[in-house]
């Protein structure tokens, strides 16, 4: 089996079985970079020189008998984690000169652990976006189909991994943006719960929904690279002071017994007919495995696009006010006074929907709008916790889809906001409950594949990973590569 | 006190004041706090608003906020909530300051105030919160730019939010000072107003006597010395009477004092006023404390002003408003007690070190621009020219030549003493003596005054007191005296 097409699982036995080295395993990833990234743009800036030396050094802590689990492995960052001396643009036009001066914790954490990084993936601007269309830096493809969006703001890490120009990606998840891309271009990617991994030096958009996950070829892959990653961060008041589980040992708890949750407000008008059927059958796989389903209702569930479209622009509309032109990022040419400063700067930097997003976000936290919108909003979220609460009594996973379709056009939905909003209906809610969510391929419609969203009580991740794993271990349809890339 | 431009309008004042808490660290990140580094010499990437950074609250900053809270009576809130306040400014890094909005950490406390003629009165605090400083721009020396130091950016500030209870400017300078002294006393803040440690907004407004609703308020920013936020406020009083017995109306506004000008002028409209869009800052977590916590900070407190106050009265024998001077500084009231300690003399001794440390101590202090630490005269060298007061070996005329020259050149009463021949005569054979020269040197007074001129009585004190280099103990020379000049 050629290199690219293992899983990270088997790329980590065969570097501590020295079948090849670290050094060799990057090379052979960075030609795919070079062959392939020209047509898929899923690199915004690849990092050979540092790949090599990363690699480098891996191969000598082997030999020094000081190799970890991920020593050696290649990865890549979504481009809105901080890395130190290298470009860091978040998708924008504002942050395309930024080098960042550090690194993300989630950075300094797998760079610890001995990976190897390739380079920086495209996104959506600033994380907003749902097709990987937003990004200043020019669309990324789906490897499936070219003409077909990978989904977003995830979209570089979700494109790069489906082609397997590198086994493993980060990515963010602030509405759906690790799991929407994971299900369009057929990989597996978990959002954990909020506060399980440090937001420090992740470039905020929406910071009580931001969380930062895995985007790879398995569960259990995923599984391999979370429990680096998590953990808390004394730099991050959000990040949560829990023992993180070996959620690798944890794979192989058994299916039997668990208990499925259908959620009936995720199957309803929206929900395209061939992705309800992958998913159903999924849902039929599991309890085949030994899990009992039921069905369970979540009735404030439609409510939390709205609720998210309010939430998520507050925020974003505060945290992105620190790009003014003055310290850092673009700014104009020959300002003639400081409004002029930040308005031109603001006003080249930003994009469109980041520009849409701030302006919403600025009027429903402004005076006299604040209680209808945003403090509206925050009830709303209250109640949609409280049902995910009360439904996790009685069951232990929820079920659902991870998009109402599979990967859409370039360009069919860019002119409608709210169309294109609905992509994430699925995913939302699990955000404004701050509830670890995972998506596994299940199916084809078509050429295209369907992701499966299964969602867990806060910090449940063990057995969302587990179940992933064990419907993996019955299907294949994550080991299915585009011919393009096999 | 009657002030007869504001007769017929009642004044009507609340003050916020910005103290900068004494903590060594910025109020969300590491950086030092430390006043007059080379600029941005103390700004880390946190404090900058780089991408991706994020806040991680001070524990410090929270005791400190709590003691105060504490030492007004205040309820320190179980519950406090950080929230962005939101505006574009250069040297607001973030575009948002962090500061509390709705849920402060402190709530309804209150202090008293006494003033110069004796009057108490109680001054509400509505609240105090928690914020970070921005940081400052820079104009001077910079031909057509700004320059941004972002030391300050950060820097952890106690926000104190009095009711509008005071009445004048005297008012809200006993008020301000109350202030100072409380949270020098709490160790929370150095008080250096001119370094901007503690700085003042006074929300001001004039109303007819007797009239219910407040009138429209001016806010006037950022006065940074005891005496511009009085005169700042008296000319805003004046100007607002001004404009409304011409028939004018005051427009709701902030108002900047120049002190060059001793004017306030506008700064800004409510119509200009920002929408803050405050908001619950997502990065941060509430600050929740629990009885425990406000326990032990409680059990930190020391005494506080108003309690040593009330124990100078009690146990010195102190007049209410002496014993406020002596406890306006921890370290005055230190300094007094130690020289109450090493003079004895009870009661005596307590009020003659009052007067002392109030008066020729303090004097020269001020004389010489001194601090307390670097007076010239020590707590136990002050006491031993007291002993000498009390001991009778020099009169309180002579004691201001002895402490003079203990304060030029650093030597103990004693010496000073000795060395100038200034003992006290207590020997009554010598007074004698020189009140029988005197007496044979004036005769036509001592003629005059036998025949009913006891005005002259003081001539003769003078005339022996002259002749002993003042050095007569002065009972002693009243009581011979009368006896010889009696006829």
């Amino acid at each position: 089996m050629s290199l690219h097409a293992r899983s990270v699982a088997e790329l980590a036995a065969g570097l501590a079985a020295r079948e090849f080295s670290a050094v060799e395993l990057a090379q052979h990833f960075l030609g795919r970079i070079s062959a392939s990234n020209g047509a898929l743009n899923a690199f915004l800036t690849p990092t050979p020189e540092r790949a090599l030396a990363d690699a480098a050094r891996a191969d000598a802590a082997r030999a020094a008998g000081q190799a970890g689990p991920l020593t050696g492995i290649p990865l890549a960052h979504k481009d809105i984690f901080c890395t130190d001396g290298i470009r860091t643009t978040c998708g924008s036009r504002m942050l395309e000169n930024f080098v960042s001066p550090y690194d993300a914790t989630v950075v300094e954490r797998l760079q610890a652990a001995g990976t190897v990084l390739l380079g920086k993936t495209n996104m959506d601007e600033f994380a907003m976006g749902s097709s990987n269309e937003t990004s200043y830096f020019g669309v990324v493809r789906n490897p499936w189909d070219l003409s077909k969006v990978p989904g977003g703001s995830s979209g570089g890490s979700a494109a790069a991994v489906a082609a397997r120009l590198v086994p493993v990606a980060t990515g963010t998840d602030t509405g759906g943006s690790i799991r929407q891309p994971a299900a369009l271009v057929g990989i597996s990617g978990i959002k954990p719960t909020y506060g399980r991994v440090s937001r420090y030096g992740m470039i905020a958009f929406a910071s009580s929904l931001d969380q930062a996950g895995i985007m790879a070829p398995s569960a259990a892959d995923c599984a391999l690279l979370l429990g680096t990653m998590a953990g808390f961060d004394p730099r991050d008041s959000t990040s949560v002071d829990a023992p993180v589980p070996d959620y690798v040992a944890e794979l192989k708890a058994p299916l039997k017994g668990v208990r499925v949750g259908i959620v009936k407000e995720f199957f309803g008008a929206g929900l395209e007919a061939g992705t309800g059927a992958r998913v159903e059958a999924a849902a039929a796989e599991l309890k085949a495995l030994g899990a009992s389903t039921v069905e369970i209702s979540c009735p404030s569930l439609p409510m939390s696009v709205p609720t998210y479209y309010v939430v998520a622009p507050a925020e974003c509309s505060s945290n992105l006010s620190r790009f003014d032109g003055v310290r850092f990022g673009h700014r104009c040419r020959e300002p003639r006074d400081l409004m002029d400063l930040y308005c031109r700067s603001r006003g080249e930097g930003f994009g469109a929907e980041v520009k849409r997003r701030i302006m919403t976000g600025t009027y429903v936290l402004s005076a006299g709008y604040y209680d209808a919108y945003y403090l509206k909003a925050q009830k709303v979220r209250s109640l949609i916790t409280a049902e995910f609460r009360k439904a996790f009594q009685s069951v232990d996973i929820l079920l659902g889809p991870t998009s109402p379709t599979p990967a859409f056009g370039i360009g069919a939905k860019v002119d409608d906001p709210i169309t294109m909003y609905l992509n994430d209906i699925y995913t939302i809610g699990a955000n404004l409950a701050g509830l670890p969510a995972i998506s596994i391929p299940c199916g084809f419609v078509g050429e295209l594949p369907v992701g499966l969203q299964l969602i867990g009580p806060h910090f449940g991740e063990s057995r969302l990973l587990a179940a992933a794993h064990a419907y993996q271990s019955a299907t294949d349809f994550h080991r299915r590569l585009p011919a393009a890339y096999a | 006190m009657t002030n007869h431009a504001t007769d017929g309008w009642e004044v009507v004042i609340g003050l916020e004041i910005h103290a900068q808490l004494a903590t060594r660290s910025k109020i969300f990140s590491g950086s030092a706090t430390a006043y007059g580094a080379a600029p941005n010499s103390q700004a880390n990437l946190v404090d900058l608003g780089y991408p991706g950074v994020l806040p991680v609250l001070n524990a410090e900053a929270v005791r400190m906020a709590a003691k105060f809270g504490l030492a007004t009576g205040a309820t320190v809130a179980p519950r406090s909530v950080f929230a962005r306040k939101n505006y574009f400014y250069p040297d607001l890094p973030k575009g948002y300051q962090i500061s509390q909005y709705e849920r402060p950490i402190v709530e309804d406390g209150s202090l008293e105030i006494l003033l110069e003629d004796g009057t108490r009165k109680t001054i509400g605090i509505t609240r105090a919160h928690l914020e970070e400083d921005a940081g400052k721009s820079l104009h001077e020396g910079l031909a057509n730019a700004s320059g941004i130091d972002l030391n300050r950016a950060g820097t952890p500030l106690l926000e104190i939010v009095s009711e509008p209870d005071l009445r004048s400017a005297r008012e809200a300078i006993a008020y301000m000072k109350k202030v100072h002294t409380l949270v020098r006393y709490l160790e929370i803040c150095d008080g250096n107003m001119q370094e901007g440690s503690f700085r003042c907004d006074a929300n001001v407004s004039v109303r007819r006597f007797g009239a219910a609703k407040l009138g429209t308020r001016c806010e006037i920013k950022n006065v940074n010395s005891f005496r511009y936020v009085e005169k700042a406020i008296n000319f805003e009083v004046a100007r607002q009477i001004e404009v409304l017995e011409g028939g004018g109306s005051i427009t709701q506004e902030t108002r900047l004092y120049d002190a060059a000008k001793d004017e306030t002028r506008p700064m800004r409209s409510k119509e200009e006023a920002n929408d803050y869009r405050y908001f619950p800052d997502p990065d941060l977590l509430p600050v929740v404390l629990d009885a425990a916590f406000v326990a032990a900070v409680r059990a930190t407190l020391p005494e506080l002003p108003d309690e040593k106050a009330a124990r100078f009265a009690r146990d010195y024998g102190l007049a209410a408003y002496d014993a406020g001077v002596l406890t306006a500084s921890r370290e005055l009231a230190d300094f007094y007690e130690a020289v109450v300690v090493a003079t004895g003399g009870g009661a005596v001794g307590a009020k003659l070190a009052a007067n002392w440390v109030m008066g020729d101590f303090s004097g020269f202090l001020n004389r010489d621009g001194l601090e307390l630490a670097a007076a010239r005269v020590g707590a136990r060298s002050l006491a031993g020219l007291l002993q000498r007061i009390l001991d009778e070996t020099i009169s309180g005329k002579i004691a201001k030549d002895v402490f003079e020259a203990m304060w030029a050149d650093g030597r103990e009463a004693d010496a000073v003493i000795e060395a100038q021949g200034l003992r006290q005569i207590t020997d009554s054979g010598a007074i004698e003596a020189a009140i029988a020269a005197v007496m044979a040197a004036n005769p036509k007074q001592l003629a005059d005054y036998r025949s009913g001129k006891d005005k002259l009585f003081g001539f003769f004190v003078g005339q022996v007191m002259k002749a002993t280099q003042g050095k007569a103990n002065p009972a002693q020379l009243n009581e011979l005296l009368k006896k010889k000049l009696a006829p």
